[in-house]
Parts: structure tokens; C-alpha cells; sequence
């Protein structure tokens, strides 16, 4: 039996507002996505999660479907597709009094023809006169409609404005962003921790030093670098390989100090063990350090990672905006300018950027944990 | 070489006046050290002596400032621990906690490239010896700590080195598990024939287990002998005091007269006594210390010397009772059989038989 005290209903408390304010708009927002664009305009996205009372206007069709049978001109129809669930309670024939008929009501048009409407949305408007008007009459209804999602809005915005690509370039992006540091890294903080050289001491301090640099400040002297360096070789400056070192630099200083830290903790013992045993530094590196050093290395791509696919400032400045280089950042930035009023694509877009940031953290979230700890705790 | 054995036996490890620092701190001074071929020899120190650190030099996990260690007559200083053909057991243990038993026993074989059919038999032995033959597969964590530790010893065996380093490998052991450890460290330096060094704070691991045992006394060699030369005849109060359980009795004293081999001493004024024990520098009038085991006090029974004390305190083991006893902010401790009758508050006699007792000079060394 767990004891009840204050303390604890009041973290217990804090840790639910917490999941609270962390949860809803991420659900939000997923909704939000999967909604039809139209309703997403006028209402919350938790009204689409119950049944509501939706009133609409359709018309019905015009003279062109009418039929003959007896004695009767018959137009028969559908207002919308039965499989969108929707019941029909009340139906109008004017704009001011649109529940004037329940279902199954014979109502009578100003030109004499009746119309009768089923639940299910289909019609049969008759008449003894011919139909002469092409545009059909309108009809105001009073429906209950289930909850409906679709993905269309994320057909248009993968393929059509081009978040998709963005998707494929934020990738190609991220992972070497991410790969390449963690192997650098891992050779760094294992000499830094279990190699006696001159000067170790003096650049650990200096990675400590460059922890606290501020990525802002060194963005431009770098661009003007690659700037020189491309123009000496004759290539372009801003492009991939350019991101990928920028990354790189801004994210070796943290990944190593974290996994030097890290293999701090790991018993020298072991270390001396295996030299005894005839070990050379890579053989441990490789046979030894590595094995125990995956939870810590998977920790520290997570965070990497997640830096490099939620950057928007070091993708702005050495990439080209353009369709084959666009990160998704920089894209949805571009359509909040371009398509602010499409609330379709902005939900759907951020929520395909939102996709890998929360697969990574629920499928990896033990080491996401580890991650935040790293150095503190052993082990 | 030194030829100081009996047989003509090369000294496997030649230590010669080595010295140690770590910044400014000097903590191995000019030792030097022969150690026989397949013998057992225990370095015994309290902690910070530097036993540690000369193991550790040996091994050639830590540089040497100056001197030169051999093994098998080659010099060693600036070969790496693998090139030395030793092995080593740590006190932690030291596994590789992410390879089972197997991989941990076979990893230096591994590294040195021997065939599998080797690396297999080789193990397979070594796991026989230690009677861990049903753990091969499981990983460290699924072990207990003997079982560790016979696995720490077990990859020591495997690459069938020429000597054998131990750095307290017993300490993290309980006590009964660490008396059973001890009897098979004996059986397997017996099995193996190989040179082993020992390093222990636990006087009573050097005694039981040691062809030879050093004493290192803040980085420099106290004594070295036989476990029964140390006790019998420590060079000096240090060692006196090291050695045996509990601790010898140090009484401060006075030299009364000297004659030929033998030295008359004051006992606080209550008697004499004449023990047979000489020092060439010692005078007339010179204050001693006077050093007596406790098992060799003898409790109301007349002797060379006695005096009558108060008891304060009694340990009854069973096997033997110790009495603390104290005359003259003078303490002593003196044991006697298991079934006695003493109580505290009782006024016991004790005797000092001469030929137990030892003479140290002002200087701390030993009268012989």
C-alpha cells in the first residue's frame, strides 16, 4: 500500500499538469490535422470528437435529372454520401425557418412541388409540372454528425506544398549531423578519459570553455569560412556537407563533454584489467568501452538528433531555401507566411514535424531519461 | 644477482632501488626486493604504504621514476603490462560485466589470437581448477562475490602467466568467505607452481598464505622473512607491532645493566628482568621499549618478571580469553585459556618469561 501524504498528492498533482499542459495541444493538434479543412475553420478541434448537430445548405439537383413517372415529374438525389454517418433531424426550405420539417415531412414548395427527405439524405422532389429551372432548389438541413477524420489534409501537404521533401532534406540533415559527432566524439572522450597525453587536461577545459559559446555569435565568421573555402574550390558554400560541419562543430563540444563524463564513471579497474589481459587502447575502445557505452551513446543521438531536427537557425543560414535543400522548419516558417490562413496545412505540417521527435522519445524514452542525467548519476 | 638461496635459484622478480612519485609526494623510497621463482610472497603494509603502488609498478600499470624492476632477468620498465607475462587480480574484481564468464576468462586469449580449440580447453581447465564450471554462461551480475572473484582469478589462470599479481583481492569478500578463499588461493599456488605476489593491509592473510612476506612500512622495505621470522624476530617496533593478533605489547622501559649478550631492563619499577637480547649501541640508563606478545604473557604463573594489575576488561573467545589489563597509563593485554575465571575488577599477576621478550631501541630497531 503506497502511503498518502500531501507532499505527494501535490507532485503527484504538479506531475498531472504537467502531462496536462504537454499532452493537449500535441493532441490538438493531431486532430486538428486529420479534420476536414472547412470545419477546422469554424470549430474547435474537440468538437469533432462527439456527435454534433451540424446545420448545412445543399442543393438539390435541377431540371436536367428530372424523371417522368405517371403523372409525375420526379427528381431523385442524394445530398451527401451515406458513408459520412450523418442523420438528419430537421430539414427547411427557407433560410429563416431551416427546421420547419421533421424527417419523413411532406414539404411544399412555393411552385407547388413537394419534397420529402430521408434520413440518410436522399430526396425525392416531385411535381405535376415539369421542372423548368436549372439550378436546383436549396435545402437547409439539421444533422447529427458522428465524428469524421481524413487524411487528406496530409496528401496535400506531403505531396503538394512540399513538406514531404522538407521531410527527406531535415533527414538528410539530421542523421549525419548525428552520426558523424557521435563517432568523433566517442574517440575523443575516450582519449580525454583513458589516454595520458600532454595537454589533456588544458582541452578538456577548452571543450568545457566552447560549451558556453553562443551558436549566434559564431553563425556569420563561419559562413563567410565557408564562404572563402567554397570559393577556392568552386563549390557552393551553403549546402549539405556545410550544415553537416556546421552541426558537428556546434554539437562536439557537448556530446563529447557528456560521454566523457560518462566513461568517467566506469571503473578504471576494468581499464587496467584488460591492459593486463593485453589489451591496446582500441581494443578496449572497441571490446570494451563500446558494449558498455550504448545506453550513453544512445542517449546523446537523442539529444543531437532531436537539436538538429528542431533547428531552424543553422538550417536558415547554410542551406538555400529552395525545394531541394529546405528543412522543415524553414518550410513551415515559410508557409505561416505564405498560407497563414490555411489552418489545414499549418496543423498537419507541424504535426509531420512533430512525428520523429515523438516516435524517438516513446520509443527510446528510458535513455531519453538517462540522457538528462547523464553525468549526475552512475550508471 | 644476489645468490642468497639455498639452491641455486634464479630470483624471478628483481626490484632494484626503485623509487615512486606521485607529484611531490615520494612514496616508494629506494626499495629494493628479490623475489624467489615460484614462491608466495605477501606485501603487508597499513594503507598508504605504497604495497599497492609496487604491485602496480610491477605489473606496469604505473611508470617508475627511477630503478629497475626485472622479471626473468629482463628489465621491464618500459614494457607494457602484456609484454611482461604476468597477470593480475584486482580487488574490485574488474570484470567485463557485459561478457559472460567465458568471454571475460577468454578475452586475453582472445586478444593474443589463439585457436578456439586452445581458448576452449584453456578455459574449461582454468574453470575446473576453480570449481566454476557451471557459471560459464552467466554474466557477472549473476554472480556472487567469491564466485566473482574465483572468475577474476579464473582469467588470471587462462593466459598461464609466470607471475601472478593480487591486489587485496579478498577485501571485498565476507570474513568466512574470505578464510575459504584463502585455503584455495594456498591449494591453487600449490597447483600452479607459479610466482605469486600478494598485496594485503590483513596481517593474518600474509601469515597463512606467505612463503615470504615484506613489510613496507611508508615506501620503504620494514622486513622481509619467513611469516616466523617476522614474528619471532622483528627488525624493528613497526614490524613487532604489525604482525600478529592482537598487536604486541610495548612497554617503555629503562636499561639497567648489560652484560655480555643479554640486557637487564626495569619493569616499571616493580621488577627486573633480564632478557637475552643484545644492541652494540645501547648504554647503561638508556630508555627501551619492551615488546611482549600477548599469548606469551603468562597469567598467574610465577616468571623472570612479574607485576600485578587490575583487570578492566575481558574478550572471552572460547578458544582463549584476552585481558586488558593497565598499570601506570601502562596498557597490556594478556591472554590466557578459554575457561577462565577472571573477572573484571580482579587483580591478576603477570610474568614476563625473558626469552619472549623483545628490546626495541629509542631509534625503534630490534636488540637481537
Amino acid at each position: 500500500m503506497k502511503k498518502i501524504s500531501l507532499p505527494s498528492i501535490f507532485s503527484q498533482l504538479l506531475l498531472l499538469f504537467f502531462v496536462l499542459i504537454w499532452i493537449i495541444p500535441t493532441f490538438g493538434l493531431f486532430i486538428s490535422s486529420l479534420r476536414d479543412k472547412d470545419l477546422l475553420a469554424i470549430s474547435g478541434w474537440w468538437t469533432s470528437l462527439t456527435t454534433t448537430k451540424v446545420n448545412e445548405i445543399y442543393r438539390m439537383a435541377g431540371m436536367e435529372n428530372q424523371i417522368k413517372e405517371g403523372d409525375f415529374f420526379i427528381i431523385k438525389g442524394k445530398l451527401f454520401d451515406s458513408n459520412s454517418g450523418k442523420k438528419i433531424q430537421s430539414f427547411g426550405i427557407t433560410s429563416k425557418r431551416i427546421n420547419e420539417f421533421a424527417v419523413d415531412d411532406i414539404a411544399i414548395l412555393k411552385d407547388d412541388s413537394f419534397v420529402t427527405v430521408n434520413e440518410d439524405g436522399e430526396y425525392i422532389l416531385k411535381s405535376e409540372k415539369e421542372f423548368s429551372k436549372k439550378k436546383g432548389k436549396r435545402l437547409f438541413i439539421t444533422a447529427l454528425s458522428p465524428p469524421a477524420f481524413t487524411f487528406d489534409n496530409y496528401r496535400e501537404v506531403l505531396f503538394k506544398e512540399g513538406i514531404g521533401r522538407a521531410f527527406i532534406n531535415t533527414m538528410a540533415v539530421a542523421l549525419p549531423s548525428t552520426l558523424i559527432p557521435l563517432i568523433i566524439c566517442s574517440f575523443f572522450a575516450y582519449a580525454l578519459t583513458w589516454m595520458k597525453f600532454f595537454g589533456r587536461d588544458t582541452l578538456l577545459a577548452i571543450i568545457i570553455a566552447s560549451l558556453v559559446v553562443p551558436l549566434q555569435m559564431s553563425l556569420i565568421p563561419i559562413l563567410t569560412i565557408y564562404n572563402d573555402f567554397g570559393a577556392l574550390f568552386g563549390v557552393a558554400a551553403k549546402s549539405y556537407p556545410g550544415v553537416w560541419m556546421a552541426h558537428t562543430g556546434f554539437g562536439l563540444a557537448s556530446t563529447t563533454f557528456l560521454l566523457r563524463n560518462f566513461l568517467k564513471s566506469l571503473p578504471n579497474e576494468m581499464m587496467e584489467a584488460a591492459k593486463v589481459d593485453g589489451a591496446t587502447h582500441y581494443d578496449i575502445f572497441l571490446r570494451i568501452i563500446l558494449p558498455l557505452s550504448v545506453p550513453a551513446f544512445a542517449s546523446i543521438f537523442i539529444l543531437q538528433f532531436l537539436w538538429c531536427w528542431n533547428d531552424l537557425l543553422v538550417g536558415l543560414v547554410f542551406l538555400d531555401q529552395v525545394p531541394s535543400e529546405i528543412i522543415l522548419t524553414a518550410k513551415l516558417k515559410e508557409l505561416l507566411g505564405s498560407r497563414g490562413e490555411n489552418w489545414e496545412i499549418l496543423t498537419t505540417g507541424a504535426f509531420v514535424s512533430m512525428t520523429v521527435p515523438l516516435f524517438i522519445f516513446f520509443a527510446l524514452q528510458r535513455y531519453f531519461i538517462r540522457g538528462l542525467v547523464a553525468g549526475s548519476v552512475k550508471g | 644477482m644476489k645468490d642468497r638461496s639455498k639452491e641455486d635459484e634464479v630470483a624471478d622478480i628483481n626490484i632494484n632501488t626503485v623509487n615512486k612519485y606521485f607529484g611531490d609526494v615520494h612514496v616508494i623510497k629506494d626499495v629494493s626486493l628479490d623475489i624467489k621463482s615460484q614462491s608466495f610472497t605477501v606485501l603487508v603494509g597499513p594503507s598508504g604504504c605504497g604495497k599497492s603502488t609496487m604491485l602496480r609498478m610491477i605489473a606496469g600499470l604505473e611508470d617508475i621514476n627511477s630503478g629497475t624492476i626485472s622479471i626473468d632477468g629482463q628489465v621491464v620498465n618500459d614494457l607494457p603490462p602484456k609484454q611482461r607475462n604476468i597477470a593480475m587480480v584486482f580487488q574490485s574484481y574488474a570484470l567485463y560485466p557485459h561478457m559472460t564468464v567465458f568471454d571475460n576468462m577468454a578475452f586475453g586469449l582472445k586478444l593474443e589470437k589463439r585457436s578456439k580449440d586452445e581458448i576452449n580447453e584453456r578455459v574449461n581447465e582454468a574453470a575446473r581448477i576453480l570449481q566454476i564450471e557451471d557459471y560459464l554462461k552467466r554474466k557477472p551480475k549473476q554472480l556472487s562475490g567469491g564466485q566473482r572473484q574465483r572468475v577474476a582469478i579464473g582469467r588470471a589462470i587462462t593466459r598461464k602467466p609466470k607471475v601472478f599479481l593480487f591486489d587485496e583481492p579478498l577485501s571485498n569478500l565476507d570474513a568466512a568467505l574470505r578464510v575459504q578463499m584463502r585455503v584455495e588461493l594456498a591449494k591453487l599456488h600449490n597447483e600452479l607452481e607459479a610466482t605469486m605476489i600478494y598485496v594485503t593491509h590483513d596481517q593474518t592473510e600474509a601469515m597463512t598464505l606467505a612463503d615470504d612476506i615484506v613489510v613496507l612500512d611508508t615506501g620503504i622495505v620494514s622486513q622481509k622473512g619467513s611469516p616466523l621470522q617476522l614474528y619471532d624476530k622483528p627488525n624493528n617496533m613497526f614490524v613487532g607491532g604489525f604482525i600478529g593478533s592482537p598487536k604486541m605489547n610495548f612497554i617503555s622501559s629503562k636499561i639497567t645493566s648489560k652484560s655480555g649478550n643479554a640486557t637487564e631492563v626495569d619493569l616499571m619499577g616493580m621488577s627486573k628482568i633480564t632478557v637475552p637480547k643484545m644492541s652494540a649501541s645501547s648504554s647503561e640508563g638508556d630508555a627501551v621499549t619492551l615488546g611482549i606478545r600477548p599469548e606469551h604473557v603468562l597469567v598467574n604463573q610465577d616468571s623472570d618478571g612479574t607485576w600485578e594489575s587490575k583487570v578492566f576488561v575481558v574478550e572471552k573467545l572460547g578458544s582463549g580469553t584476552f585481558l586488558y589489563l593497565e598499570k601506570d597509563g601502562e596498557p597490556l593485554v594478556a591472554e590466557t585459556e578459554g575457561h577462565s575465571d577472571i573477572k573484571v575488577g580482579d587483580t591478576v599477576k603477570v610474568g614476563f618469561p625473558s626469552n619472549r621478550c623483545h628490546l626495541f631501541d629509542s631509534s625503534n630497531q630490534a636488540f637481537k
